[in-house]
């Protein structure tokens, strides 16, 4: 039994925050309410005078580099680099090697997380063979298997027919298509966002077209089949604007972006910062601002992290040959409540329900909700907590955050998924 | 650390600085034994991943008038072509004692990179398309030299500003002396927000009129198939310096190339050999500004503590 103590119960944006006890017994919460009996004999008493107790988050894109690169992460590594942020479900994409493209490889995903993970992994199957973007995979298959999504993620399904296609198929079953957006003509040879930054270093740069054309294309793909397409690690104004008028269109269009997005522009860069070559690039304080009001809208359904861990080798190095990509478990939700929260009124709810609720309404899974009789998934957060985000506080197997340096506001202190303490002030217990 | 990774970041002070010492190393190469004991003792190595002859030559040169043990490695023939990372031939470079390492890369920001990694100083002798501070250096010095001041000039830069390090490197040196800078070329070369650093003229004549100094930009004729100009033949009309654009400029601007030229392309043959043409005078002043930035470099108390 766990007792938590006079915590500030935040589910959504609907709820006013109030302060309770939440009592856990085995894995269900089994009762919520003021000045609940303690008996420390029998329970674990946790008292968040202070704190806010919210549903743990979803992640509907990340890497966990397992099989393949188990040098930069793997499974268990990745997801207690998950449980460090608060996340206890994650969605891990199937650009590993061989590729999440078959009934086999989602099966092996789901057994591996079984045997090391203490938190639910979700496999994504590619949309096509081996992520060529030629063949579609074995679709049906994969969702048999568990699979509860498809993207080619990392790469563009350049060849719309078969993009339409995907979309189409998709159909059959009830699977969203995440679309990883990049005219890979326009983006070819690339390194950063075309613009000011590009200008004054001489790093090639790639035109924010790169991303908005596909997702107009898709856009108009997904229009005309009734498909449900997902676009991933929006950065883009023009991105935001196009998927506000198919939402108009009443097109069934859901989209994410990343905290980095919302946080960050193309200035990291400066002064050759590899852990800021990402893909998408960071953007412009415009598109920054863009993105959040599109969070603020609703056009932005939700929040990924697209946790892309990378070996030191793979950044400490030119940065042409710099790998793509930031790690971003662990400071996901302090990122959002510094940069949304703090500097843009975000009320604290909208903030659960971009980590919550929205993500698990994008791949169709139940809401995750702090409720007499529900799993006990939650995590304490104490929301006053400045931390400076440094390598060695890090979880995961790489330590590739471009917020390495920064300040953030609000720590996630607690995790428990399904009735087990899995980080407990502070302290990762798994 | 002592590096000089581009212009940008240089103070106007430090310019000035190389450029007085460069006067007076231009006064060494002048002399019949153009030999100092300046760098004696220290060990200078150049590492270059492009093909290059003046720059490279033009380092070494100024590294053994002024006495030091000098290094050149040839990437076709070095451990690069065995797969040898870029760290690791830093790392063996310093277990070499190196002091002073001059780098040239087609990325942008290597020599940035190697600068966090080592403990001699680097050199940038071009960076993929970054800086090439050296040559900005040296342009300024033969505009100093011609016209007597760098400062409060009106100067052209034409062609291919997006791929061009010495287009950068000149666009950040000249704007700290409160120069009035002007970029010209097709519109497939001229990167964004370039704006924000100089004027784009819409033709070459309004670019080059009333100009003290014209720098003219070497064109790559590779970036052809990539869809940024059309033809050498519709390149020399539209921007080249050719005889009719030498209506629209006076007898004192100087005309400046960084060479190596692409005749008939960039510029006539007959522009080149004009009074007011510094592009031999330009290579000469190398070795002199790589003469004082290689001093200063190796100086306790140089530019870059």
């Amino acid at each position: 039994m766990i007792l938590i103590k006079n915590a500030q119960l935040v589910n959504s944006i609907h709820d006013k925050a109030e302060k309770v006890d939440i009592l856990i017994v085995d894995d269900k919460i089994e009762k919520i309410g003021k000045n609940i009996e303690e008996n420390p004999d029998k329970m674990i008493i946790i008292d968040a005078s202070g704190k806010y107790v919210m549903p743990s988050f979803t992640d509907i894109h990340c890497h966990l580099r397992e099989p393949g690169f188990e040098y930069k992460e793997d499974i268990k590594s990745g997801s207690r680099s998950a449980v460090a942020g608060g996340f206890t479900t994650i969605c891990c994409m199937p650009n590993t090697n061989p590729p999440i493209d078959n009934r086999a490889m989602v099966a092996y995903i789901k057994y591996r997380a079984r045997e090391v993970s203490p938190i639910e992994v979700l496999p994504v199957g590619a949309i096509t063979k081996g992520l060529s973007g030629e063949e579609l995979a074995e679709i049906g298959f994969m969702k048999e298997e568990g699979a509860i999504a498809i993207s080619d993620d990392g790469k563009c399904v350049m060849n719309a027919n078969i993009m339409r296609n995907a979309l189409l198929y998709s159909k059959d079953f009830s699977i969203p298509v995440i679309s990883h957006c990049e005219d890979t003509n326009l983006s070819e040879g690339g390194q950063i966002n075309l613009g000011h930054v590009s200008t004054i270093t001489g790093l090639r740069g790639i035109p924010r077209e790169a991303e908005s054309i596909i997702v107009a294309r898709d856009i108009l793909l997904a229009k005309e089949t009734k498909a449900h397409l997902h676009i991933t690690h929006v950065s883009t104004k023009e991105s935001v604007r196009l998927i506000k008028m198919a939402k108009e269109w009443g097109v069934n269009v859901t989209a994410d972006t990343c905290p980095h997005y919302i946080s960050l522009t193309e200035e990291e860069v400066l002064g050759f910062n590899t852990n800021a070559k990402v893909n998408p690039p960071l953007r412009t304080q415009e598109d920054v601002e863009a993105l959040i009001e599109g969070l603020k809208e609703g056009v932005i359904d939700c929040i990924s992290t697209d946790h892309a861990p990378h070996h030191k080798d793979e950044k400490n190095v030119e940065f042409n040959l710099a790998a793509s990509g930031t790690i971003g478990f662990e400071t996901a939700f302090s990122v959002l409540f510094t940069y949304l929260v703090e500097k843009n009124g975000f009320e604290l709810g909208k903030v659960v329900e971009l980590l919550n609720q929205n993500p698990r309404k994008v791949i169709g899974l139940p809401p995750n909700v702090i409720r007499e009789g529900q799993k006990a998934n939650l995590v304490i957060v104490d929301l006053k907590k400045k931390w400076e985000v440094r390598e060695e506080n890090i979880v995961s197997k790489s330590k590739n955050s471009v917020f390495l340096g920064k300040l953030l506001t609000s720590y996630v202190e607690t995790v428990i998924y399904n009735g087990k303490i899995l980080k407990k002030d502070g302290v990762l217990n798994c | 650390m002592k590096h000089l990774l581009g212009l940008r970041e240089l103070s106007k002070e430090d310019i000035i600085k190389i450029l007085n010492l460069a006067k007076d190393m231009k006064t060494i190469l002048k002399s019949e034994t153009k030999k100092t004991p300046h760098l004696q003792g220290y060990s200078v190595v150049t590492l270059f991943y492009e093909n290059s002859t003046r720059t490279r030559t033009s380092f070494e040169l100024a590294a053994k008038f002024m006495s030091a043990n000098t290094t050149s490695i040839s990437v076709q023939t070095s451990s690069v072509q065995k797969g040898e990372s870029l760290l690791d031939t830093v790392k063996t470079l310093e277990a070499l004692k190196t002091d002073v390492l001059i780098v040239r890369h087609s990325f942008s920001g290597v020599p940035h990179f190697i600068a966090k990694n080592c403990s001699f100083s680097v050199i940038n002798a071009g960076d993929g398309m970054n800086e090439h501070p050296t040559q900005a250096l040296l342009d300024m010095f033969t505009i100093r030299e011609r016209l007597g001041t760098i400062e409060k000039l009106k100067i052209a830069i034409i062609g291919d500003i997006l791929h061009s390090r010495v287009a950068r490197s000149n666009i950040w040196g000249l704007s700290k002396f409160d120069n009035q800078i002007t970029v010209f070329g097709p519109q497939t070369l001229i990167p964004p927000y370039i704006e924000n650093f100089a004027e784009v003229a819409s033709s070459l004549e309004e670019a080059v009129s009333g100009k003290d100094v014209v720098i003219d930009l070497r064109i790559q004729l590779e970036r052809q198939k990539r869809g940024f100009i059309t033809s050498k033949q519709e390149y020399y009309k539209f921007y080249g310096l050719n005889e009719g654009i030498m209506r629209y400029i006076s007898g004192s601007t100087l005309i400046m190339h960084p060479g190596p030229v692409n005749r008939g392309v960039e510029i006539s043959s007959e522009v080149m050999q004009l009074p007011n043409s510094t592009i031999d005078e330009q290579v000469t002043n190398g070795i002199a500004v790589r003469m004082a930035v290689l001093y200063l470099c190796t100086r306790k108390e140089g530019i870059y503590r």
